[in-house]
């Protein structure tokens, strides 16, 4: 009778455009809407993803990354003599305004790399060098910055602007994530950065740190934690850090979240509905079925295996458009999108979910169902 | 009523159905004494609203009845268990319905096999024989077609189609040339006549249409859920 049921499904097909149509919108909007709050999540721990080092160390009370506490200088050195570190190397993050040749201000977010290792350089180069960092007044602009700044005929390689008053020249431009609040990123060493910026007591902003291969990460952080005091944490951690601070003291959370919630539902909605009414219409055509002699069984089987199919089928439909929508909007980064595995398998469990409960509904009415229907 | 020494297909003894309960119970069959004898075409008439269908529903096990006892073959209905109820239905009766009830999405030989289906026969196998009873109701240049491409006449003979490929040896039928004009409703109860005419089979044939009543051997009246009388009418030839 699988047969049967599958000509059901397929044989009218105007309903069953309209039943994949509702399915795979109901998907597409789910997938679509949650890769762009991931992706936005993503972009929010941008800072932490482009340095890409294992263990974060800085102040104790920090709440992201972003939100820097200055810590003592003598602080690399304290996490470097802890039993386990491999190599811990100091990292400067802040705010400064540059200005542009043609007279422009920009905010800027300066990082300072320890010169000798580079340690937390991006891991690609669009245009230069990322060595020449170490020449004098050098420094590496991201692609963003380029793109925030003017373009490059405003700001490229061999261009000279202002840092505090100082000069910096540019030396190569570098790929990274974009940010959540897309503020142009400057790269230079760490000592270069700390003349840059005005003199204040405390500059180092984190350390970088990697545990030795044979050691958990989770033991040299508790270590670091308890010998130093401070704070320290995996990039997972932080960045998760980073992500529910957003959640909790932006509107994205609640906005977003709303958006997310009322896109799940009504798209569930959706999809419960729309095939409950495909089985409510066939009604007569169980009966005849239960009539002559078909168990309400196989009748049952007949219902889940139409809602088992149509729903992957919409599954299938509703993520494709939901990626080519991420391909074509989000491409070359312009869009935060980030479609996860994560979030695939909780929509599509959650789509099994809504076809098991539809074809629930649709089996209790197929039990009730009198066969008498058909006399009628 | 048990005027004949024919084996009964069907009896039905002291039937009663009510519906609904307190001041809005209305009793459609009010004590059914009925029997229907292998190798004849019964015709169950009366008005609206009498309980022909309800009978019909009761005599299929498709309604559970309130009292009485209904025998299919030997069988008594109301002792059976739903699931054996549905599967008995199943093996021995054909349904023929005023409306077809045929599955749009379904060619016409894949609507006949259906039975065959449930009886869970391989579907090349099942199809075959599909075709060869399409052929025997005339339809053999139609069989790959959908209901909605058969004209009415085609439709019912497909139903018809359907009703016979399991061979059942009760065929009931409710209002079967209600939805065809004269001639064609002439030829559908020239075939149930022949199917009523084998001796191991009976039809029932619930009718308001007085054009087809030559085609029975009897003829029930059903009235305010009882049967008034039983008629014999004389075939061609023995009057």
């Amino acid at each position: 009778m699988n047969y049967v049921a599958l000509k059901m499904l397929f044989g009218d097909r105007a309903k069953y455009l309209m039943l994949l149509c509702g399915l795979s919108f109901a998907v597409m909007l789910i997938v679509q809407q949650g890769s762009i709050f991931w992706g936005l999540m993503m972009w929010s721990q941008a800072s932490i993803t482009n340095v890409n080092v294992p263990i974060w160390v800085t102040d104790p009370g920090i709440a992201q990354v972003d939100e820097v506490k200055p810590i003592a200088d003598t602080a690399v050195d304290r996490v470097r003599s802890i039993d386990g570190v491999e190599w811990a190397v100091p990292l400067y993050k802040g705010l400064l305004r540059a200005r542009l040749p043609n007279g422009e201000y920009h905010q800027v977010t300066l990082t300072g790399l320890e010169s000798a290792t580079l340690i937390g350089r991006p891991a690609e180069v669009l245009e230069g060098r990322f060595e020449d960092i170490r020449q004098p007044d050098a420094v590496v602009l991201d692609q963003w910055a380029v793109e925030r700044m003017g373009g490059p005929t405003v700001v490229t390689v061999g261009t000279i602007f202002e840092l505090n008053d100082k000069l910096a020249r540019i030396v190569a431009i570098a790929k990274t994530q974009k940010s959540f609040t897309n503020i142009p990123v400057v790269y230079t060493t760490y000592e270069r950065a700390i003349h840059y910026v005005p003199r204040e007591r405390r500059t180092l902003s984190y350390v970088l740190a990697k545990a030795k291969d044979e050691i958990p990460v989770e033991d040299v952080i508790r270590r670091i934690q308890s010998q130093t005091g401070l704070g320290a944490f995996t990039a997972e951690g932080f960045g998760m850090k980073t992500i529910v601070w957003v959640l909790k003291n932006t509107g994205i959370g609640i906005n977003f979240g709303t958006t997310i919630l009322l896109g799940f539902i009504v798209g569930m909605a959706i999809a419960g509905q729309t095939f409950y009414l495909f089985t409510v219409e066939n009604l007569r055509q169980f009966g005849a079925l239960k009539a002559m002699g078909t168990s309400t069984l196989t009748l049952a089987r007949m219902i889940i295996l139409q809602a088992f199919t149509v729903g992957l089928t919409g599954y299938g439909v509703g993520v494709g458009l939901a990626t080519l929508f991420g391909f074509l909007a989000a491409h070359g980064g312009n869009l935060p999108f980030a479609e996860t595995w994560q979030l695939l398998l909780l929509v599509l469990v959650a789509l099994l979910a809504i076809c098991i409960v539809s074809a629930s509904v649709s089996i209790i009415k197929l039990v009730r169902l009198e066969p008498g229907i058909v006399f009628r | 009523m048990n005027d004949d020494s024919r084996p009964a297909a069907v009896r039905a003894q002291n039937v009663v159905k009510s519906f609904g309960s307190g001041d809005t119970q209305v009793t459609v069959l009010k004590g059914i004494d009925l029997d229907v004898y292998l190798g004849e075409l019964l015709l169950l008439v009366g008005e609206s609203g009498g309980g022909k269908t309800t009978l019909l529903s009761a005599i299929a096990g498709i309604l559970d009845i309130d009292d009485g006892q209904i025998e299919v073959l030997g069988v008594p209905l109301s002792g059976l268990p739903s699931s054996k109820r549905t599967s008995f239905r199943g093996q021995t009766m054909g349904f023929i319905y005023q409306q077809f009830n045929l599955l749009p999405a379904l060619t016409a030989a894949e609507n006949v096999a259906v039975p065959l289906f449930i009886q869970k026969m391989r579907r090349p196998e099942a199809l075959r024989r599909a075709r060869a009873m399409l052929e025997r109701v005339g339809l053999a240049d139609r069989t790959e077609f959908v209901p909605k491409n058969l004209s009415g006449g085609q439709q019912q003979r497909v139903a018809i189609a359907r009703a016979l490929i399991n061979e059942p040896r009760l065929l009931i039928c409710d209002e079967p040339t209600a939805a065809l004009d004269g001639p064609n409703g002439q030829k559908i109860m020239q075939l149930l006549r022949e199917v009523g005419r084998s001796p191991d089979r009976c039809v029932i044939v619930v009718t308001h249409d007085s054009r087809i009543f030559h085609f029975g051997d009897r003829m029930a009246n059903l009235t305010d859920g009882r049967i008034v009388n039983i008629e014999h009418i004389p075939q061609e030839g023995t009057a």
